[in-house]
């Protein structure tokens, strides 16, 4: 698993009418960033399952980063609130069954704020790259021989 | 199923940075690709054609489309496949452009992201369902919250259009605060003289139900299919005997009982009464909390006076039932209260101005009283205290507005206007009175207005000071105003007779109550939320409640009046249609394993959740289980991230969906 070659894999939950949005914009502005993030769009990021973070790590992730409206700015009001506080208590489970937090990051960026997601995305990979491949979790489900689906 | 993927080049947009040869070529193997192409156009005529045609001779039951942004071609590529026969809720689009070709330099790394999300979308898109759009009737009749200048406006719109409107006024008659003014800015028209035709065409108007004196007491119920609950307050007058006369005002023996609210309790009114003689309807209302008759249950003058026997002292408040498609919201504003009174004001106010202290320190809405022909004083510019003309008037802006230390950030926008109006006014019938105006800046955007400050300036000869005032304090029958001018950058003191507070516009009372009650958010100040500052700005994010007038910010006249017809025109724009369609991604729930906890229901910001009894074939109770209301679900998907069961799922983001995107990215 140690490869020379290796790239990190940041796999991210954005919201559909900010982040998302908000990574249009960086397109449309063709602001240049590191191909390692790939987005998978909720509609709100009150949408997102803690089990989707985990199912990311066990798919190979080296990094989940969930992304939203502006506390405040939710296209649904308060679907955001929900993930913000989903957010505190899956931190410390996190830790608990032995991921690092540190592999996860949670970010507000708004459909204007093409260059905040820029420096959010690379911010992410650069860090990752820091840490290296996280490899506790992928040993782990390949020791017990987990099924993939 | 039988999937087919359609890479787009876009031109040179995607095909620079992203081998979209290679990238359909490694689709084509992907399990379940039945198809793959790359065209350079994709969402052009003839690319369409290539998709419709690949639909028709592969039989492709599902369709991935590697283009630009979603949020750019994916109604063009629904349309398209659904042309076709593919149902348009079995496509995905894979963001090629914005997301990878545009953002990545590197073609073998931009290639493989792209390979990478067609093959997430291509994973979802085998979990999707052929979904159809929610179809909803529409009510067509508007309710109208508010019968000042904007919901007056607003109802005589929809009621032009044809249909039929319910126009709903807390106080006894229509008007608003407009009705209380002398003239208006810039032109000097006298406001009543071109309110009083429009409130009289709103109360003759055959498609417009007047109800004043009435409230907006409970809404359910969603865009298109709004039941309303409004309060009919007793007026203690029965509204179909009484004709208007107006005798029983007159032989009310406690003429002078409680303070005038239309004349901004500048002088009293009896216990029966109207609130100004151009009241619509003119019907009197019975102050109870005044009458000697609800107090001792003797007098009953009116009683005896009234012909047509139209006193029901027995009269009862009464709900009233209505269904609407759209409501209209124009609840409007009243003035900060600076009142030193420390139980009816919240607000940390202006003691040392000496509000409510001294007789001769009024507020603009008082002084338009003061200055109005039809007012306490006949238009005569006479002060509170002793009723003499003032020969030395100090009006003061921004009192409260722009001022968070002691009021609010914002700018109240027409305080700059009015003053120099009332400054104006003032001038012109005390021609040897000195004016005052103490200003921190001169905000006179707007048609003519600028132009109006400067005639005030120059042709009435006002003096305008740059500066606040520090503190009023009476001397010898005089107030003395005591404030700096920063441009000569000296104290001022000045003597004056009379002075006039533009305090800062606040949201009405209970507004924010309101707001509640219509799930339409607000601000931190009560003003209510628009869903787009720039280009939605009378819809709410609630769908068919629309706003009007200053209870979404301060604003003047035409901003209201022109604000109240666009919220018109939104509500006849959704009364065009005879049913609503809407996308049909909402909550579904699965009955069998709800256990009824109903987390999903406060974890929803719509209250589309209901509760449901599910019974078996003899009725017998089987259990609770949650319901989505489809027509009141928005789609953001936090109950189905709620549920512990898993029981409700957003419908086109379904877990399913999801983990499948997920495990596309995972290594095999």
């Amino acid at each position: 698993m140690e490869d020379k070659n290796w790239e990190p894999k940041v796999v991210a939950f954005v919201c559909n009418w900010c982040t998302y949005t908000g990574a249009d914009l960086a397109g449309t502005s063709r602001m240049k960033q590191q191909a390692n993030a790939r987005l998978i769009r909720v509609p709100c990021t009150g949408r997102i399952d803690p089990l989707f973070i985990m199912k990311a790590f066990e798919g190979g992730a080296d990094a989940v980063l969930v992304s939203g409206c502006h506390p405040g700015d939710c296209h649904y009001n308060s679907g955001n609130f929900h993930a913000r506080r989903r957010w505190i208590f899956f931190k410390e489970l996190l830790n608990f069954v032995g991921i690092d937090s540190k592999r996860l990051y949670f970010s507000w960026v708004s459909a204007s704020e093409g260059k905040k997601w820029v420096d959010v995305v690379n911010g992410v990979i650069d860090a990752v790259k820091l840490e290296g491949p996280f490899l506790k979790y992928k040993n782990l489900t390949r020791e017990i021989e987990l099924p993939v689906e | 199923m039988k999937i087919g993927v359609f890479i787009c080049h876009c031109g040179e947009n995607i095909g620079k940075t992203v081998d979209c040869h290679r990238v359909a070529e490694v689709s084509a193997l992907m399990p379940g690709v039945a198809y793959a192409e790359d065209y350079k156009y994709m969402c052009s005529d003839p690319g369409q054609n290539l998709i419709k045609q690949a639909i028709k001779d592969k039989g492709l039951d599902a369709v991935v489309v590697g283009s630009c942004s979603p949020h750019m071609h994916e109604k063009t590529f629904r349309k398209a496949c659904s042309s076709a026969g593919v149902n348009p809720f079995m496509v995905e689009i894979a963001n090629l452009r914005e997301h990878c070709s545009w953002i990545h330099e590197d073609v073998p790394s931009a290639t493989r992201k792209a390979i990478d999300l067609i093959r997430i979308a291509v994973e979802k898109v085998k979990y999707n369902e052929p979904l159809i759009p929610i179809r909803v009737p529409v009510t067509k009749r508007a309710l109208v919250i508010g019968g000042g200048i904007s919901g007056i406006q607003a109802a005589l719109d929809v009621a032009g259009a044809g249909y039929q409107v319910i126009l709903v006024e807390k106080e006894p008659s229509i008007g608003g605060h407009m009705s209380q003014l002398s003239e208006t800015f810039p032109t000097l028209d006298c406001s009543q003289c071109i309110l009083t035709p429009r409130m009289v065409e709103a109360y003759q108007h055959p498609n417009i139900k007047l109800m004043t004196y009435s409230e907006v007491e409970n809404v359910e119920g969603f865009i298109g299919n709004f039941k309303v609950t409004i309060r009919k307050k007793a007026r203690k007058v029965n509204e179909d005997l009484c004709t208007g006369c107006g005798d029983c005002i007159q032989k009310c023996p406690i003429k002078k009982v409680a303070s005038s609210e239309f004349d901004e309790g500048l002088i009293k009114r009896p216990a029966i009464y109207v609130p100004f003689p151009q009241a619509v309807p003119n019907i009197p209302v019975i102050d109870t909390a005044a009458c000697t008759y609800f107090k001792s249950g003797k007098c009953q003058m009116c009683v005896k006076t009234c012909g047509r026997g139209a006193i029901d002292f027995k009269q009862e408040d009464r709900l009233v039932e209505e269904e609407v498609g759209a409501i209209i919201v124009a609840t409007g504003y009243k003035l900060y209260s600076i009142d030193k009174k420390p139980e009816d004001n919240i607000y940390k106010g202006y003691g040392e101005y000496g509000y409510g202290q001294y007789k001769d320190v009024v507020n603009g809405l008082q002084f338009e009283r003061i200055a109005s022909a039809s007012g306490p004083t006949s238009g005569d510019i006479l002060r509170p205290s002793d009723k003499k003309p003032p020969k030395k008037i100090v009006f003061i802006q921004c009192v409260g507005s722009r001022d968070e230390s002691k009021g609010f950030s914002y700018c109240s926008k027409i305080c700059c206007m009015y003053t120099a109006k009332h400054a104006m006014l003032y001038k012109h019938k005390v021609h040897d009175g000195e004016a005052y105006v103490f200003y921190m800046d001169i905000r006179a955007g707007g048609k003519m207005y600028e132009e109006f400050v400067r005639r005030a300036i120059e042709e009435d000869g006002v003096k305008y000071i740059r500066g606040r005032v520090s503190k009023i304090y009476e001397e010898d029958g005089k107030l003395i105003v005591k404030g700096e001018d920063t441009i000569a950058g000296e104290a001022v003191v000045i003597d004056a007779d009379m002075v006039v507070l533009a305090t800062a516009m606040i949201p009405q009372e209970n507004a924010s109550k309101l707001a509640q009650l219509l799930g339409v958010p607000y601000d931190k100040h009560g003003f209510l939320q628009e869903v787009h500052p720039k280009l939605r700005p009378v819809e709410t994010s609630t769908g068919g409640i629309f706003l009007a007038g200053a209870c979404h910010s301060p604003r003047d006249i035409p901003e209201s009046v022109a604000m109240a017809s666009a919220a018109a025109a939104k509500a006849l724009v959704l009364f065009g249609s005879d049913v609503l369609e809407r996308e049909p991604v909402v909550a579904k729930v699965n009955e069998t394993t709800c256990a009824g906890c109903f987390y999903c229901r406060k974890a929803c910001a719509y209250n589309a959740i209901e509760r449901k009894v599910l019974k078996d074939r003899n009725g017998k109770f089987i259990k609770e289980v949650a319901y989505v209301n489809s027509s009141l679900c928005q789609g953001c998907g936090t109950c189905n991230a709620t549920c512990p069961s898993k029981s409700v799922e957003l419908v086109g983001f379904k877990d399913d969906q999801i983990y499948a995107e997920i495990l596309a990215l995972a290594e095999v």
